[in-house]
């Protein structure tokens, strides 16, 4: 198999007008083998150094901050993912973060080289550097998961820290080209779950196209322990993870919006 | 009987949409089985046990749950949940299994065996060495069949109801006329002694069957009778013997032409059918040995391994799934989760989507199944061979297995660094070598130590099995089970190993880490520091996981240089069952890391929290391990919380599926399906009575949750969940 996508992967370095080839290097904080839950099917999820944001929920804290550490080459990313090809038949590749646009030539590679494998792809993205994203990354991008946190300026601020017109910007254009979304909403108590904060995003949801599902995810607090090994506060000690009334909430407030949220 | 199955059965390509619920009848006989199953709990475990009748064939008269409800009949004794009393395999340990239960056996029973039956395990102990008895209490080799049933055949009782028992008897009496101007030899005596033998069985068996009002001389006339047939003659081999895993083979495609004959005839409805499917499963779930409280520790739950194989694809390319695969798994719907039977789905890449979706839905939803590579096995075993136990498949009727339990690798490697001495006992247990000397281990060195030491082990292991399994064949014999083979067939010597993520793990660290000797005042090394990382197995890391494959050759190239009794020939198996914890306890700290007492792995797994990179990649390196070299089976516990497996139940369903395909695809032989959050189970330990039915997949077989030890619970709940903190 290796010998295999080795091949492949020497037919894609061959010069191609100025796009990134196999050789682009990006740093990589870690890899799940066996994502279910970042697109359709089995996804091999390639989590990406560094993020602008600094989501008070965040449960991957360490990829905060600037893309910085040990650099691996698109191949070599590409070459391990092509191991697992066998269970990746419905599934594919999912590259997430911290936030991949933070790297976009490096994540532009490894999707090519992914579509190249025959791999279905995904974007996990804040949508903040949407801009960095050229079109043509965007052509091999089968589906772009977007994490909506607020339709709210001041609330998407609070939350994240930086502006919130760059992702709807992004969402937008996505809509626009055709690219198939993913739209999901992290719930938080105190902090996403007022009623206005829902509404606004089930009423900017419900303007865009191409939209395949939306999911309302509970906040977890799956990265507690995470900001003690990176000695950073964390905010969210005390908050619970949302009862399943308070999701049906949240996921009524899109329905009356027309939005079917999951 | 595979031409009969494969010139009549109906591959079915469809759904589940045609399965029905329970019966009244077979709602209230359910409810009346709960109620004694929850009787035999609060008993301690075991309801009601024979103390002076000796388990036969036809020992018993008929016994019954609720004779107006059930439709297929026939118990193990006189009562449901009794235990039979069964003394051939060891006087001493049938009577210490019935105090362990709170019993004496009846003193005249004592009498005449004391005096004039010598058993198993008496004669096992007039074979062994010195050096196989210091092997066996320090825990080198464990869990061997020298005091109880060794198990693991599967008798063809399908043979009973597709020809009668008359026909099957005629047929091995033509052997004994047929073979008889043979020169003597032993073995040929032998054959005439258990022909004979197996021809009084025959007889026992009908005697049994009568006894409930049935003539089995002749062949089943409908499915309702070719279940109750075939049934019969498995009661027949469980009232008879108790070997550790008395499985079922693969019988409802077999069912299923009966059945389909039936439906065409309009004799027989789907709800009928069903409701026979529960109540054989009912029985299934009832079968019960007695043991002592050694042998609970080494296989917990109380497990009979009452396997049946379900699906796979037949040699032209037809799928082997009827309705009655889909049949037998809706029984966990019927009558809600249960361990037993070991229902264990025999997975190919071309079977059906419709069957594939139901299984993956089905393991979410009940935790109960198992699956093992149909399109790595059927080229070695046809498509007829079923699965005995955990993961050993077998031709059915014409192949058997001497059961090996395991060696205890780890052990080995920590006796060749201290020269053949006992890490907690400091006693001299295997032959003495020069023990290391150095304080850091040197890769090269411990390698060919490990090497010798090994040479020694497999000696010492296949002796005692080629001791245990002569004296089984001459004290404890299995006639029923054995009358159900055809005259020639292969044996299997399928020995096994314990510890091989430990061992991969600490032969990679002393490699790529550096691993410091802890010494006591009497130069043993006790203990070991580990500077620096170390590939681990598990993380589809071609290194690791590289030394992990060479070792399961290396020992099985030894295995194979084993003479053996009856020409059997030499196998392995990667399996510990619950019997992980009792090797860890019985080992000291190892090289890897691993503190003393810990538990290994289950089977194949890769050490406890060690495999970072997911659950793939983890399922990745388990597919490496060769079956080329370990025929009697691989074994992987895989364990995912449902929110990791998917969104939507339509989204769980088609991971699983994928996840199944993949997995097999990369060669992976055997896998236990888990889906749960860890919290259920903490919640179960402590609120037992809210779990009844909980049923976890451990290494190679089911259990009821709340019937585990207390350590195997935590041991358990430790074990790497994907996709939980």
């Amino acid at each position: 198999m290796s010998s295999c996508c080795e091949c492949e992967l020497a037919a894609a370095s061959s010069p191609v007008g100025a796009l990134p080839g196999p050789d682009t290097p990006g740093v990589v904080e870690a890899v799940e083998t066996c994502g279910a839950v970042d697109g359709p099917g089995i996804r091999y999820v390639v989590f990406t150094k560094g993020c602008p944001l600094r989501c008070q929920y965040c449960h991957n804290p360490e990829t905060q901050g600037p893309a910085i550490g040990d650099q691996k080459t698109a191949a070599e990313v590409l070459k391990d993912v092509a191991r697992y090809k066998a269970f990746l038949k419905r599934g594919g590749l999912t590259v997430s973060g911290g936030e991949p646009l933070l790297q976009p030539d490096f994540v532009h590679a490894v999707m090519r080289g992914a579509k190249e494998l025959g791999l279905h792809t995904a974007l996990d993205t804040s949508g903040f550097l949407g801009a960095r994203a050229s079109d043509e990354l965007l052509d091999v991008t089968d589906l772009v998961l977007l994490d909506i946190k607020s339709g709210v300026a001041e609330t998407y601020k609070e939350v994240t820290g930086v502006r919130l017109a760059p992702t709807l910007d992004f969402a937008r254009r996505l809509s626009d080209r055709g690219n198939k979304m993913w739209i999901r909403f992290v719930l938080v108590p105190g902090l996403t779950d007022g009623e206005d904060n829902i509404e606004s995003v089930a009423r900017f949801v419900a303007t865009l196209d191409h939209v395949d599902r939306v999911e309302v995810l509970p906040f977890h607090k799956m990265g507690e322990n995470k900001y003690e090994k990176a000695e950073k506060g964390y905010n969210l000690a005390d908050t619970e993870t949302p009862t399943d009334e308070e999701i049906e909430r949240a996921r009524a407030i899109f329905a009356r919006h027309g939005v079917e949220a999951l | 009987m595979r031409d009969f199955i494969q010139q009549n059965y109906t591959p079915y390509e469809g759904r589940d949409d045609f399965l029905v619920g329970p019966t009244k009848r077979t709602e209230r006989l359910w409810e009346q089985l709960l109620e004694l199953l929850e009787q035999e709990k609060a008993a301690g475990g075991v309801l009601d046990a024979d103390t002076k009748v000796v388990g036969k064939v036809d020992s018993h008269g008929a016994g019954y749950i609720n004779q107006d409800l059930e439709q297929i009949v026939g118990l193990q004794t006189d009562a449901p949940l009794k235990r039979a009393m069964l003394p051939y395999g060891g006087l001493r340990i049938a009577a210490k299994a019935l105090q362990a239960h709170g019993r004496e056996m009846d003193p005249e029973t004592v009498k005449i065996f004391q005096k004039h039956r010598k058993t198993h395990n008496d004669g096992v102990f007039d074979g062994y060495t010195d050096d196989i008895r210091a092997a066996r209490s320090a825990g080198i080799v464990t869990g061997l069949p020298d005091g109880y049933g060794r198990g693991r055949i599967i008798g063809d009782y399908r043979r009973v109801a597709l020809y009668g028992v008359d026909r099957l008897i005629a047929d091995k009496k033509s052997v004994l006329v047929e073979t008889q101007n043979e020169p003597f030899s032993e073995k040929w005596l032998r054959q005439r002694e258990e022909t004979n033998d197996q021809i009084r069985a025959l007889e026992a068996l009908k005697r049994m069957a009568s006894a409930y009002g049935f003539d089995i001389s002749g062949p089943a006339r409908n499915g309702r009778e070719a279940v109750q047939w075939t049934y019969f003659s498995y009661l027949g081999a469980v009232k008879e013997q108790n070997g550790a895993a008395m499985s079922f083979g693969r019988t409802v495609t077999f069912f299923d032409v009966y059945f389909e004959r039936d439906i065409a005839e309009g004799t027989i409805t789907e709800e009928e059918i069903q409701e026979i499917i529960d109540h054989l499963v009912m029985k299934m779930r009832i079968v019960r040995f007695i043991r002592t409280a050694d042998y609970d520790e080494l296989f917990s739950g109380d497990p009979t391994w009452v396997t049946e194989s379900i699906g796979g694809m037949g040699e032209d390319g037809r799928t082997l799934v009827t309705k009655s695969s889909f049949r037998i798994l809706h029984t966990l719907y019927n009558l809600g989760p249960a361990p037993e039977p070991n229902l264990t789905v025999l997975w190919a890449d071309a079977m059906p989507k419709g069957f594939k979706d139901f299984c993956a839905k089905v393991s979410i939803e009940t935790s109960s199944i198992q699956y093992e590579n149909d399109d790595l096995m059927r080229p070695y075993w046809g498509d007829d061979y079923g699965i005995a136990c955990c993961v050993s498949a077998m031709r059915i009727g014409k192949q058997m297995q001497f059961f090996g339990a395991r060696a205890n690798l780890a052990k080995a490697l920590l006796y060749a660094i201290n020269g053949g001495r006992d890490e907690k006992s400091g006693k001299q247990i295997a032959p003495a070598m020069e023990a290391f000397t150095g304080d850091y281990l040197d890769y090269a060195d411990v390698v060919e130590r490990f090497d010798k030491m090994m040479d020694w082990l497999a000696e010492t292991y296949v002796k005692a099995l080629n001791i245990i399994h002569y004296m089984h064949d001459r004290y404890c014999p299995e006639h029923l089970m054995m009358a159900l083979h055809d005259k020639d067939i292969l044996r299997t010597m399928a020995c096994g190993i314990a510890g091989l993520s430990v061992v991969t793990d600490s032969l990679s660290a002393i490699k790529n880490a550096k691993v410091k000797v802890i010494r006591n005042e009497e130069g043993l090394a006790v203990d070991y520091e580990v500077e620096g990382d170390y590939p681990a197995y598990g993380n589809n890391n071609d290194e690791a996981d590289g030394i992990a494959t060479g070792l399961v050759e290396q020992f099985m190239n030894k295995l194979r240089k084993q003479p053996t009794y009856r020409d059997s020939v030499p196998t392995q198996s990667i399996l510990t069952i619950t019997s992980n914890v009792v090797y860890g306890k019985k080992t000291g700290p190892t090289p890897d890391g691993r503190k003393a007492n810990e538990p290994f792995a289950p089977g194949a797994n890769p050490m406890h929290g060690r495999d970072s990179e997911g659950a793939v990649a983890s399922m990745a390196s388990v597919a490496k391990l060769p079956y080329e070299q370990s025929q009697d089976g691989i074994s992987y516990t895989f364990s995912i919380i449902p929110r990791a497996l998917g969104r939507t139940d339509e989204d769980r369903v088609d991971n699983m599926v994928d996840l199944l395909d993949g997995y097999f695809t990369a060669g992976g032989h055997h896998i236990n399906i888990n889906v749960f959050a860890r919290r259920t189970l903490r919640d179960a330990m402590e609120h037992p009575e809210k779990y009844p039915q909980l049923t976890v997949r451990v290494s190679g077989y089911a259990v009821n949750f709340v019937k585990l030890t207390r350590e195997q619970q935590i041991d358990l709940i430790n074990r790497t969940f994907h996709g939980s903190f």
